[in-house]
């Protein structure tokens, strides 16, 4: 490994300051103490701990954070934070690291495709549809049978509907999604 | 009282059975529900993890329709519910996120009401006692697991009516629906549903976790007020009762199903037949069950004497003395370990070598530390001995 420059870039420390002003805390109040990753329920599955996500902003170490699989694997269900003996809100880090991950291209394609796929459904229909919702899902992953034995299964006890129901109002949603993009928004 | 109500779109479709019930149990309990018009969307997960002022002013919407009205929102769907008070949370803290909102929504919202769930409104709203005088069928001799789940309780500065490790609302609800809600590990933890479709083995492992504790606190049931956690619950168990080898068979209900039911719904009008696990047998049983456990309530009163006296007693039949011996390296075990696997594990092994089981004995006597790290080395040879047959049996 060569030279590791720690926090010495203005810029990843900017970046550091951008997420904890979004997000209203502060990395450095952080002592490493792991509670937040000995609580988590889903620290089994992931490369880095929560706590070493928030050691990787403290260091500036920012692409190593972007490039975790741990953000798109935290289900934000805010153990973490509630936990946290220092008040840092590690929950809603690893939500401002995912949508800067998404402003840089750096995405696993599973989850951004869900999310876009989903909020596409509510931007056409004004609600979900679970059957566009899956359909599109899965053309984005290129994986057509991906979740297909559960289609059949809910249809079976009138869990889905075939066709979308539209609102009277989703030009007023849609409208909404075009004025937040408009407004600085992030989304597609 | 009258309320507006926020279905949300799984109460609409995947979770049919928990609008079901939601709307018979307001009927049922004299609550007023105002659907509120033409309502879109809340955006859930993918619009907070996608765009910070989408996921505020989707759910705006609807709650500012709701505030021309007026009227404070119900909102049975945790992640709706979390999300709705997410954005009054913020909308009230910031008067710059309130103006975003107004104008990505071209209406006004100032955030005046508030958003409740089905617990909150019925331990503090609507009130136990007043539940409980409502009640025809009362569930006893069910033993349910109360699966809050990580949105109905987190963040505790937006939801904050329950406390967010151990919380009560359910349990206590239960309690006046005449049920006995088990004690157990995993009320808040997360189930895993958001990684469901995207990250599926990761999602059943998670869920696994909580069927398996359920059960093992000798839950009959798991009762929920979450739709996604719901369909995990149910709808999976059966990939996960393959996957890890194991059967759980525990029917999983929403809260209001169980309110509805208790107050004289017949089950399957409310939605229990469109449950994965069978859901519907169970209350055939509840009149045995009770009867049994009120009979094992009486015994363990009375019991503790006769357990003495039948020690004091020596062993005539060979039987009784198998059983005193199993009792008694047991005895040992939970004494030497507080952790019941762990005291369980010990006995297996003491049962089979009664030499060390009296050595161990005679250590306790004279120094229980001693003993721990004795007991702690014969778990530890034993597990060793079991993954070294275990790789013999691979190779």
């Amino acid at each position: 490994m060569g030279k590791v420059v720690l926090s010495a870039h203005r810029e990843s420390r900017e970046f550091v300051k951008a997420i904890e002003s979004a997000c209203g805390t502060k990395t450095s109040l952080c002592y490493q103490c792991g509670k937040c990753s000995a609580g988590c329920p889903v620290g089994f599955a992931m490369d880095y701990t929560p706590r070493q996500i928030i050691r990787l902003l403290q260091l500036g170490l920012i692409e190593e954070a972007l490039q975790a699989k741990s953000i798109w694997i935290c289900a934000t269900c805010d153990t973490c934070t509630t936990r946290c003996p220092r008040g840092v809100d590690i929950a809603s880090i690893m939500d401002a690291l995912r949508r800067e991950a998404l402003n840089r291209g750096k995405v696993v394609k599973e989850v951004s495709a869900f999310n876009q796929a989903f909020l596409n459904s509510v931007k056409r229909y004004g609600r979900n549809h679970e059957v566009s919702l899956v359909l599109e899902y899965n053309t984005r992953i290129m994986n057509p049978f991906k979740n297909a034995e559960q289609g059949p299964m809910m249809m079976s006890k009138g869990k889905l509907k075939i066709l979308p129901e539209f609102i009277k109002g989703r030009d007023e949603v849609s409208r909404i999604f075009e004025k937040v993009k408009a407004m600085g928004g992030d989304h597609e | 009282m009258r309320l507006a109500y926020y279905p949300g779109c799984s109460l609409d479709a995947t979770s049919i059975e928990y609008g079901m019930s939601t709307q018979r149990m307001a009927k049922i309990l004299g609550i007023d529900l105002w659907e509120i018009p033409d309502w879109n969307c809340c955006g859930a997960s993918s619009a907070h993890q996608t765009n910070h002022l989408l996921a505020i002013s989707l759910p705006a919407r609807n709650l500012a329709i709701a505030e021309k009205e007026g009227l404070d929102t119900l909102a049975p769907c945790a992640a709706c519910y979390n999300r709705m008070r997410a954005t009054e949370y913020e909308v009230r803290t910031s008067a710059k996120t309130r103006s975003q909102v107004e104008e990505a929504l071209g209406m006004s919202y100032q955030a005046t009401q508030n958003s409740v769930s089905v617990l909150e409104l019925l331990a503090d709203r609507y009130g136990l006692d007043n539940l409980a005088s409502k009640v025809t069928n009362p569930l006893k001799g069910m033993t349910p697991a109360c699966y809050y789940g990580c949105l109905l309780v987190r963040p505790v500065a937006i939801t904050g009516f329950d406390d967010p490790e151990d919380p009560q609302s359910m349990d206590s609800i239960m309690k006046a629906l005449g049920a006995s809600p088990v004690d157990w590990a995993f009320k808040t933890e997360c189930c895993g549903a958001g990684l469901g479709v995207t990250q599926t083995d990761i999602c059943l492992e998670m869920t696994y976790r909580i069927l398996k504790n359920a059960k093992e606190m000798g839950a009959d049931s798991i009762v929920t007020a979450c739709p996604v956690c719901h369909l995990n619950l149910d709808m999976r168990q059966k990939a996960i009762e393959k996957k890890y080898q194991t059967e759980f068979n525990l029917p999983v209900y929403y809260v209001t199903e169980l309110v509805a039911i208790a107050c004289g719904a017949e089950p399957p009008t409310v939605g229990t037949n469109r449950h994965f696990v069978e859901a519907n047998t169970i209350f055939r049983q509840l009149p045995a069950k009770a009867k049994a456990m009120e009979e094992a309530a009486q015994a363990s009163k009375a019991g503790k004497g006769t357990a003495k006296a039948k020690a004091e007693k020596a062993p005539a039949k060979s039987e009784e003395s198998e059983a005193a011996a199993e009792s008694s390296s047991l005895g040992l075990a939970n004494k030497v370990y507080e952790d019941k696997d762990k005291a369980a594990q010990l006995a297996e092994i003491l049962e089979q070598e009664p030499a060390r089981a009296a050595k161990l004995e005679e250590i306790l006597e004279q120094d229980k530390g001693k003993a721990l790290k004795v007991a702690d080395a014969l778990l530890a040879k034993k597990a060793k001995e079991k993954s070294a047959g275990e790789e013999g049996n691979k190779a």
